[in-house]
């Protein structure tokens, strides 16, 4: 979990993403941050979001991303 | 012979005035509807004596904005479309470099607006839609119009901290769009998806269009370019067969896979700008589309949209360019080397360009227009302007150009155009920063900020945030305890570079 709010604090170093919810819904991630953090989830975590679980709700917290990547890696 | 560019919605009203024009999705309008919106606008505006002046339309990506648009246009005056999701300072700026008499805004922009210093009119477009439009009044205006009248200013990034604002006319948007729609071989049954946002020359290519022809445009909610498969969804729901997008929004959709899941099988028509297409990622898209045709545009927001283009007819190699083609119909393109002369075959030289097409210049800025809206250097005898773009091509044997790099620290990333100065210059500003330096990472689409000082980089971003749209947010903030300086106490922006370059993983 540190390792991923390390990289969206790469991307966003004001936001304080452990208690941070609604990312996509307030506007706090935009489409480069979407694209980044798929690049850097694979580098870092070794886990390749298919396209379609690229969706709202699972980048809208750090949780949630996390949540994902946990479920991707398992499989 | 046309002169004014509401004559295409004229026409098409006539023809198809039942017919759906724009649509977010949600809200739709018909030809006919738009026909009587803005030219109640245009009565409300002209009624109360605004002419030939800059009329500010402060809202978001709706259907509603362009006929707001129009409606300016049917006045007499031009438009200035500005962005809800562009900061308070910057629209501080624009606004002193206009001085506005009047803003016509949705809810939101009057709310966003009320807080801030501007004194002059504010008019929410819902309360003045459906007021009485009146021919009389209208006509009047028609006879006295020429083409060369101006008919929108957009602004775009300056590299001194202060945005341009570019001014163009009726006659070269008609240039424009009669060339644009025949290259692209452009008919009434385009549907068109919109992925600009309404602020940039760029969605004349839509709006016009789908004037000119009775086509229908959609306008793709922004949000949609974050989530590749609910954006397919969209397009293959409302059959859209046409797009002419930035490079970034179509690979975040092939880069993603998503083309392997579902693919927008409407599509027939592809055209994408701004920045240059990797060659695996349209191999993807020839591959999911092999039906559709693929165009390259190339062009500056100083020469109105577009100047050329280059439909793609054959397979490229990994790491070959796609060469950005042949200028449009009634648009000339050349390249001068440094001293003046036209370069050769494979010789790279700036891109110049002459005809219609070039608008009419900066607002409020007859230094900045006469540095790069010139005389043609090539012609000695009698006045004649070019517009050089600063960007560096070269031509292949068969005529086709080929984008080669910029001049300057102009900076294509997610297909917006940005002056790496501006970004630094309001770097400079924010308190407890000593020097500071952006340079743009081109391996990984970033901007990268080196600064030193005693401020922390989440509240450099915070501060950075109000100021600069997002899109020109640096994407990675490096605090250096000392920046490298030259000699002459310039920063040495070479030595970042490679410092940079070392930092890739």
């Amino acid at each position: 979990m540190n390792e991923l709010i390390s990289i969206l604090n790469g991307l966003h170093p004001d936001v304080d993403f452990a208690e941070a919810e609604g990312l996509v819904d307030n506007g706090v991630l935009d489409s480069f941050d979407i694209i980044s953090l798929v690049a850097e989830i694979d580098s870092e975590f070794d886990v390749r979001i298919p396209a379609e679980e690229i969706l709202p709700e699972n980048f809208n917290s750090a949780k949630a991303l996390y949540e994902l990547i946990t479920r991707l890696g398992d499989n | 012979m046309q002169y004014n560019v509401l004559e295409y919605l004229e026409d098409t009203v006539n023809r198809v005035p039942g017919k759906m024009a724009f649509s977010d999705g949600n809200f739709s309008v018909t030809f006919a509807e738009v026909y009587r919106q803005s030219r109640a606008v245009g009565t409300w505006l002209s009624v109360r004596q605004y002419y030939n002046e800059p009329v500010v339309v402060f809202m978001n990506k709706h259907p509603k904005t362009i006929t707001a648009f129009l409606g300016v246009i049917y006045s007499g005056n031009h438009y200035v479309p500005l962005d809800e999701e562009m900061p308070l300072f910057r629209v501080g700026l624009i606004l002193e470099t206009l001085k506005p008499r009047i803003v016509i805004c949705d809810s939101v922009g009057a709310n966003k607006l009320a807080g801030f210093g501007y004194t002059g009119m504010i008019v929410e477009y819902d309360d003045i839609a459906d007021s009485k439009s009146d021919d009389e009044v209208l006509r009047l205006i028609r006879d006295r119009q020429i083409d060369t009248d101006a008919i929108y200013v957009v602004f775009t990034s300056g590299s001194t901290g202060v945005p341009k604002g570019i001014v163009a006319c009726h006659r070269s948007v008609i240039d424009y769009m009669e060339a644009f729609t025949a290259a692209l071989e452009l008919n009434e049954t385009a549907i068109f998806g919109m992925q600009v946002p309404l602020y940039f020359d760029a969605c004349l290519k839509e709006v016009f269009s789908t004037l000119k022809f009775g086509a229908s445009t959609y306008l793709i909610p922004r949000s949609l370019f974050m989530f590749p498969v609910k954006l397919v969804e969209f397009m293959n729901e409302n059959k859209i067969n046409t797009v002419c997008w930035v490079v970034s929004a179509l690979t975040m959709i092939s880069a993603f896979g998503a083309l392997e899941k579902s693919v927008p099988v409407h599509l027939k028509t592809i055209a994408f700008g701004s920045e240059v297409m990797p060659v695996k990622q349209l191999d993807l898209w020839r591959k999911a589309l092999p039906g559709a045709h693929f165009y390259n545009l190339y062009g500056p927001t100083e020469a109105t949209g577009m100047s050329c283009f280059y439909k793609v007819s054959r397979e490229f190699s990994e790491g070959e360019v796609i060469p950005i083609g042949k200028p449009f119909r009634n648009t000339s393109v050349f390249l001068l080397k440094e001293n003046n002369e036209v370069a050769g075959f494979n010789e790279t030289g700036e891109i110049c360009i002459r005809g219609t097409a070039l608008t009419m210049g900066y607002y409020r800025s007859f230094d900045k227009t006469a540095e790069v809206f010139v005389q043609n250097p090539l012609n000695k005898v009698y006045p004649e302007l070019i517009y050089r773009t600063g960007d560096l091509a070269r031509m292949t044997e068969d005529g086709d150009l080929i984008f080669v790099s910029r001049k300057d620290d102009q900076i294509k990333h997610m297909g917006h155009r940005i002056e790496l100065g501006e970004i630094e210059s309001q770097v400079s500003l924010i308190e407890g920063i000593g020097h500071s330096c952006c340079l743009y990472d081109k391996s990984t689409d970033r901007i990268v900020l080196f600064y030193s000082g005693d401020t922390d980089e989440g509240v450099l971003i915070k501060q950075l945030r109000g100021k600069l749209p997002r899109y020109m947010l640096p994407n990675t903030v490096e605090r250096m305890n000392k920046i490298p300086l030259m000699a002459n106490s310039k920063i040495d922006r070479s030595e970042l570079k490679r410092r940079l370059n070392s930092n890739i993983k």
